[in-house]
C-alpha cells in the first residue's frame, strides 16, 4: 500500500531552493573570478557573487534557527544503521531492480548515506567556504592590524569550492535514483513522497515507519 | 529582503551616466589687470630682458619668487634621501646631462643666457617671464641659444618657427595654457613625446578620450590647476612624489600644495555606493588611482621613446656623409650623432611598487657594467606604508661609461668645439670635456652600458569606462604578472589545486554518468527479459 507523507515542510523547501539557488550563482560567478572562464564580467561576477554571500548568510541564520528550534538537526547524526545496505544497493542492488533499502519517514528523512553527505556538507565543507569567504570579504577592515595570510585563506575557500561543485554533481545525480527519475525532485518541490506501507510491500522493500505521520501531514517536532 | 541586499550592493544604474557628465570647470581666472593698457608695455622690445625689466616694475617680488623655484634653479635636494638632484644635476638615458650642453638644453631654461656654469643666477632681468605667460602662442625662444629670444626664423623637430614681436607677446600675458607648459615639457629628450610617455602635444584640445580633466569636452583644465601654484612653487615633481596620499582633499584653509588625485578626488574617489565601488576604494591604499586610469602609454598618437642606443651612434654613409633615418611614423630610428632610437605608442605601462622617493645613480656611483644599471630606482613594497603600486614607462639604452672607473660618465655633446660630439663623433674627447668641466675622474676608457629608466606615468588620465578591468590583473595573464610579492585572487592560486579539483569534479561527472550508463543497460536488458 502506498501512502503519500509529508516530508519536507515550506520552511525546508523554500530553505533548499534557496540555498540551491544562491550556491549555484556562487559556484558560477566564483569560478569566474577564479580564472576558470569568461562570462559577466570580473566586477559583475564579483557584486552577485558577494550579494548571494549576504543573502546566503540571513538564509542561514533563519535555517540554523529552524533546526535548532525544531530538533531537525538530528537529521543529520550520522548513522551505521543500514549504511551497509545502502551502499550495497548503489553499488550492485540498483542495477538488479531491487528495492531502495531505506524507507523515507518525518522522523528519518534520509538514509545513512544522506545523513554522511549532508553532514560534511552542512559542518564541513559550508563552514570553511563561508569562514574563508568572510576573512576574504572583510579583509580589508583588519588587514592593516591584523595581516591574515590571503593565500592559504584562498586555498582553502577554493578547495571547498570544487569540493562543493562535486557535491553538487553527486547531489543532483542522486535525486534521479528513484523509483522513477523525478521522484525525489518532487518531493524536494512539493515536501510530499509516495512511500511503500503496511506488512509485505508490494515491491519487496522494508516497510515504512509511518506511526510518527499524522495524518495531516504536519510536522511533529522535539522528539 | 534579497531585493534590498541586492539593491545595497548592485551598482546604481544612474552611474554610469554620470561619468558621462564634464567634470566641474575650475573657475576661470578673470584678471584684474588688462596689460595691453598699460604703458610699460607699449612700444617695441629689443630683447626679453627689456619685457622682463618692463615685468618687474610692476610684479616686484615675480624675479625672485621665480628665481626660487625649480623651473630656474634646476636643482633639488631631496629632503628624505639628501641627493643633489634637478637637471643641472642628474644623468638620464637620453642626452645624459646638462653639463657642456648648456646653449642646446637650456633653450628650456625659464632665463636667458645659461651659457655655462658662468651663469648669474642671481639676476631678476635674466628671469625669462614669456615663455610661461605668453598668451599668443607666438613666442619662440631659440633651440640653440642659451634660452634667447629667437631671432631669426628656423625649424626645429620639423616645426618652423619665427621671431615673435615681444611687445604684442607683452601687452597679452596672462596665466599658462597647455601650450605653454607643453612648449618644453612635451619636447624634452629630443622632440615631441620624447621623454615622458605622458606628455606631448596631443595633450592641446585633446580628444576626452585621451584626458578626462584637460580636454575642453572634459574639465577644461590647465596644468596649474593639479600642479597649485603659489608664489611661482608649482606642485608636483618626479623626484619626491606622493605615491600614497592618504589625506585627501584640502578644503578651505588646509594644504592645497598637492598634486595628487587624491587632493581633488579624495581617498574614497568612487561614489555611487555599489559594491565594485567599494572595493575600488579598498585597492586605493595599495594601487595607485594612475594604475588603473590610465590604460596605456602614448595614447594621443605622438609616439614616445623606449630604446636610444649611443653604442650605435658615429656610423656614416659610405660616402661619408651622416645618416638619417626615420621610422613609419617619422620619427628618427637611427640618427649618425643619437645612434639607434625605437618608439612606441599604446601600449601597456610596467607596474612597481613605488613609495615615491627617486635614488638617482650619480656620476660617482661604482656601477655594475654586466647588469643594466638603473639610472633612477626606488623602494616599495606591500608592507610600505607609503608605496602603492604605480605605472611607469621604462626607457631603456646603451650609453657610454668609464670602463676602467666603473662610473656613468657625462658627455660633451653641442657645440662648434673640437671636442663636441656631435660635430667630431668621437668620444673619448666628448667625455674627458664634460668629466673635466664636472670636475670629476675620468679614465679615458670608454665602454657602453645597458641603461634603464623609470618614468612615473600620471599624465593622460582616461576617462572612467576606458579604465583598467578588474580581470586586467586578477587573471593568469594579469598586468601585474612581475609583482609576486602579495596574494592576488584570480592570478595566484596553486596550479595543483585546479589539477586535482578539476580531476575530482571530471571523476566525479564520469563516476555518475557511468552509473547512470550502467542503470540504463541493466533496466533495457530486465524489460528485454
Amino acid at each position: 500500500m502506498r501512502q503519500r507523507i509529508r516530508l519536507f515542510s515550506p520552511f525546508e523547501i523554500a530553505w533548499h531552493w534557496s540555498q540551491s539557488l544562491l550556491i549555484i550563482g556562487m559556484l558560477t560567478t566564483g569560478f569566474e573570478l577564479h580564472g576558470t572562464y569568461r562570462g559577466l564580467g570580473y566586477a559583475e561576477a564579483a557584486t552577485v557573487h558577494v550579494t548571494c554571500a549576504l543573502a546566503l548568510m540571513v538564509v542561514w541564520v533563519f535555517a540554523i534557527f529552524w533546526h535548532v528550534a525544531t530538533g531537525e538537526w538530528r537529521q543529520y547524526v550520522p548513522t551505521t544503521d543500514k549504511l551497509w545496505a545502502v551502499l550495497r544497493f548503489y553499488a550492485g542492488g540498483i542495477f538488479r531492480g531491487e528495492p531502495h533499502p531505506f524507507c523515507p519517514s518525518r522522523r528519518r528523512k534520509h538514509n545513512p548515506l544522506q545523513r554522511f553527505a549532508y553532514l560534511i556538507f552542512n559542518a564541513v565543507i559550508s563552514p570553511a567556504i563561508w569562514i574563508t569567504g568572510l576573512i576574504y570579504l572583510t579583509f580589508n577592515l583588519f588587514g592593516d592590524v591584523l595581516p591574515v595570510p590571503l593565500a592559504p585563506v584562498a586555498t582553502v575557500h577554493i578547495a571547498t569550492a570544487y569540493a562543493t561543485l562535486v557535491f553538487l554533481i553527486g547531489h543532483v545525480y542522486m535525486i534521479t535514483t528513484g523509483d522513477t527519475v523525478f521522484q525525489h525532485l518532487k518531493a524536494m518541490i512539493i515536501g510530499y513522497e509516495a512511500v511503500e506501507t503496511g506488512p509485505g510491500p508490494s515491491n519487496g522493500g522494508p516497510p515504512c515507519d509511518t506511526e510518527s505521520e499524522r495524518p495531516d501531514g504536519r510536522i511533529r517536532t522535539g522528539r | 529582503m534579497l531585493w534590498l541586499l541586492a539593491a545595497a550592493t548592485l551598482p546604481r544604474a544612474a552611474g554610469a551616466e554620470e561619468g558621462q557628465l564634464p567634470a566641474p570647470t575650475p573657475a576661470q581666472d578673470i584678471s584684474t589687470a588688462d596689460h595691453s593698457k598699460f604703458e610699460e608695455l607699449q612700444g617695441e622690445f629689443d630683447s626679453g630682458r627689456e619685457v622682463t625689466k618692463a615685468c618687474l616694475e610692476c610684479h616686484t617680488e615675480a624675479g625672485h619668487q621665480v628665481r626660487q623655484s625649480i623651473h630656474w634653479t634646476w636643482d633639488y635636494t631631496h629632503p628624505d634621501t639628501g641627493q643633489q638632484l634637478g637637471k643641472r644635476h642628474v644623468l638620464n638615458n637620453f642626452c645624459t646631462n646638462v653639463r657642456t650642453n648648456e646653449p642646446r638644453c637650456t633653450s628650456c631654461h625659464t632665463g636667458y643666457g645659461w651659457e655655462d656654469a658662468s651663469f648669474d643666477f642671481s639676476n631678476d632681468t635674466r628671469v625669462d617671464c614669456l615663455v610661461c605667460h605668453d598668451t599668443t602662442g607666438t613666442y619662440h625662444k631659440a633651440p640653440k641659444d642659451a634660452g634667447r629670444v629667437l631671432e631669426t626664423a628656423t625649424t626645429v623637430h620639423g616645426k618652423p618657427l619665427t621671431p615673435p614681436d615681444l611687445g604684442k607677446v607683452a601687452r597679452n600675458v596672462g596665466p599658462p595654457d597647455v601650450a605653454s607648459c607643453g612648449s618644453c615639457h612635451f619636447n624634452g629628450g629630443g622632440g615631441n613625446g620624447s621623454k615622458h610617455g605622458d606628455l606631448d602635444s596631443s595633450l592641446i584640445d585633446a580628444p576626452r578620450s585621451l584626458d578626462v580633466h584637460m580636454s575642453p569636452e572634459g574639465g577644461d583644465m590647465a596644468c596649474q590647476d593639479c600642479h597649485v601654484a603659489s608664489g611661482h612653487e608649482l606642485a608636483g615633481g618626479r623626484y619626491d612624489m606622493t605615491a600614497r596620499d592618504m589625506q585627501g582633499t584640502g578644503k578651505p584653509g588646509m594644504r592645497r600644495q598637492a598634486a595628487t588625485c587624491e587632493s581633488c578626488h579624495g581617498v574614497d574617489a568612487h561614489d555611487d555606493g555599489s559594491y565594485v565601488a567599494r572595493t575600488l576604494n579598498q585597492h586605493s591604499d595599495r594601487v595607485a588611482c594612475q594604475t588603473c586610469h590610465i590604460p596605456e602609454i602614448a595614447r594621443g598618437g605622438v609616439q614616445t621613446k623606449t630604446w636610444w642606443d649611443w653604442s650605435k651612434a658615429g656610423r656614416l654613409a659610405e660616402d661619408g656623409s651622416r645618416i638619417h633615418e626615420t621610422n613609419a611614423d617619422g620619427r628618427i630610428s637611427y640618427w649618425t650623432r643619437w645612434g639607434e632610437i625605437e618608439w612606441r605608442e599604446d601600449y601597456i605601462p610596467s607596474y612597481a611598487w613605488f613609495d615615491g622617493d627617486m635614488r638617482y645613480t650619480e656620476a660617482t656611483d661604482k656601477i655594475d657594467p654586466e647588469s643594466v644599471v638603473a639610472i633612477n630606482s626606488f623602494a616599495g613594497g606591500p608592507e610600505d606604508a607609503d608605496a602603492r603600486i604605480w605605472p611607469f614607462k621604462i626607457m631603456r639604452g646603451k650609453q657610454p661609461y668609464d670602463a676602467k672607473r666603473d662610473r656613468l660618465v657625462l658627455m660633451h655633446l653641442f657645440g662648434q668645439d673640437d671636442t663636441a660630439y656631435w660635430k667630431n663623433l668621437d668620444w673619448q674627447p666628448a667625455i674627458e670635456t664634460a668629466m673635466a668641466t664636472e670636475g670629476l675622474p675620468f679614465s679615458g676608457e670608454v665602454g657602453f652600458v645597458g641603461t634603464k629608466m623609470y618614468w612615473p606615468i600620471t599624465h593622460m588620465v582616461a576617462p572612467a569606462d576606458q579604465a583598467v578591468g578588474c580581470a586586467d590583473c586578477h587573471s593568469e595573464d594579469s598586468r601585474l604578472a612581475g609583482l609576486n610579492s602579495f596574494y592576488m585572487p584570480g592570478r595566484d592560486a596553486p596550479a595543483w589545486l585546479d589539477r586535482i579539483g578539476g580531476l575530482a569534479v571530471l571523476a566525479t561527472l564520469a563516476g555518475v554518468l557511468g552509473h547512470a550508463a550502467l542503470r540504463a543497460f541493466f533496466r533495457h536488458r530486465r524489460r528485454a527479459r
